[in-house]
């Protein structure tokens, strides 16, 4: 997995709710449930990061088709 | 030869009128002329062009209503359905609507042709829509920047959702430029962006200010895009054409803007909810491990030798003890015995019966004597007795 910082809310979102459902299933080790709800608490604290710190942009797109 | 009456022929005719969905319900547009104004309140009139005329009548229960000015001369539309009047074997427009050219029924009427034209074409089909991405990373906007409506659609997105961008991508909303401006626009983030949803939008006003959005080049180039359209046009009651064809219709500017993102709020109780079940779903599996850990540890502690061998020690004990006990009742027995022999031994021990008083007489060679026979006169014999020994001689 890349570096859960770049990860859309949507797949950052998607990777915790798979987690949990990986933790449900109850057929891990003990060292991948440890590993998986390690990463789970990071995807959460990434997500809650993304809607508490966004700040929306705003561009536009010329008849060239530039993006400013 | 078959032979009809002649109402049996025109209630013929009658029900081909009947049965004809154009002839039912049509608009017609001609000029007004021979317009009578009946004491009864029924308007009689006939509407012509330079190739063909049309006989009219309109009702008082339909002619009460029309609010516009109609003289002969004048340019109008006429909405109603064309059947026969048996009784003079005319075919005529029984009149419903009357509306000035360039009024707003002429608006309402190119509305409902190009609707019906657009619908019959499939452009409002159900199956065409697309469906509006939950989590859009970009957003396209259509719309005037000038536009209170824009403004309005910015504070919804920066309180719902502001991680989302906003690519605006600016236009006319109004007047006869508006639409292929806005047809371009909506092409412009087609071709060269990648924004999730396209919202199409301008605030309230009146219906020729809205006209724009009811034009045929914007609605196929809302059906053209690859992009998913939310339409957001005017206020609530307002439909336009553009609604029809939008993958989505939003009520108003604001709740385009609403129905394109997910709230922020939401998001962050969902996400708490979620983080507290993985919390819970971790610690219930850490238990269940835990569970097992101590299971196995008891089975382990029953299933080692430790209890063997503490059962093989108090055996060995028993075994011990009895076996000590055993020892010692031979012992006794062996010693009673052997006390008992001993007795038998000092009672024959010859010694003692020498201290009894009896004597062993043996000869020179050591032979104990017991007969006479044994020895002769003369001989040499010696009587052993409890403390010494006498050396005697045979003389008789």
């Amino acid at each position: 997995m890349e570096s859960i910082e770049n990860l859309s809310y949507e797949f950052a979102y998607q990777q915790l709710e798979t987690i949990i459902e990986q933790l449900e299933s109850g057929e891990l080790s003990l060292e991948k449930s440890v590993e998986l709800y390690e990463q789970g608490q990071l995807l959460s604290a990434h997500c809650q990061k993304l809607l508490e710190d966004a700040e929306l942009k705003i561009k536009q797109v010329d008849d060239t088709g530039e993006i400013r | 030869m078959q032979t009809f009456s002649v109402e049996e022929i025109t209630s013929h005719i009658h029900n081909l009128f009947d049965a004809d969905p154009t002839l039912n319900s049509v608009w017609v547009q001609g000029e007004v002329s021979n317009l009578t104004k009946a004491s009864s309140g029924h308007w009689y009139f006939t509407i012509k062009d330079t190739k063909a005329q049309l006989r009219c009548v309109m009702f008082r229960n339909a002619a009460q209503y029309v609010q516009v000015d109609v003289k002969s001369g004048d340019e109008i539309l006429v909405h109603g359905r064309v059947n026969v009047y048996d009784a003079r074997g005319e075919y005529q427009l029984y009149a419903d609507q009357v509306e000035p050219i360039g009024g707003v029924g002429d608006l309402y009427r190119q509305f409902e042709e190009l609707k019906a034209k657009l619908d019959a074409e499939g452009l409002f089909d159900a199956d065409r829509k697309q469906a509006i991405p939950a989590f859009p990373k970009q957003i396209g906007i259509v719309t005037s920047p000038t536009a209170a409506a824009y403004h309005d659609m910015q504070n919804v997105l920066r309180r719902r959702f502001p991680m989302v961008e906003v690519i605006l991508s600016p236009t006319l909303v109004q007047g006869n430029q508006a639409p292929p401006q806005i047809v371009n626009a909506i092409q412009r983030l087609n071709d060269y962006t990648n924004v999730d949803t396209i919202i199409v939008s301008r605030g309230g006003g009146s219906i020729e200010d809205l006209w724009c959005f009811n034009d045929e080049s914007v609605a196929r180039a809302i059906a053209a895009s690859r992009i998913p359209i939310i339409s957001g046009v005017g206020h609530e009651i307002d439909f336009t054409i553009a609604d029809f064809v939008a993958d989505l219709r939003a009520p108003t500017p604001s709740s385009a803007a609403e129905l394109a993102t997910p709230n922020r709020d939401d998001l962050l109780i969902d996400l708490d909810r979620r983080t507290a079940d993985l919390k819970a779903i971790f610690t219930s599996n850490l238990s269940v491990t835990q569970n097992n850990l101590s299971r196995t540890q008891q089975r382990l502690k029953y299933a080692t030798p430790q209890n063997t061998i503490a059962q093989a020690q108090q055996q060995l004990n028993n075994q011990q003890t009895q076996l000590q006990r055993v020892i010692r009742q031979q012992m006794n027995r062996l010693n009673d015995r052997l006390s008992a022999r001993i007795n038998t031994l000092h009672t024959a021990n010859p010694a003692s019966i020498l201290a009894r008083g009896y004597a062993i007489v043996t000869d020179g060679q050591g032979n104990i004597i017991k007969s006479a026979n044994q020895v002769s006169t003369g001989d040499h014999l010696t009587v052993q007795l409890h403390e010494d020994q006498l050396n005697v001689r045979v003389d008789n």
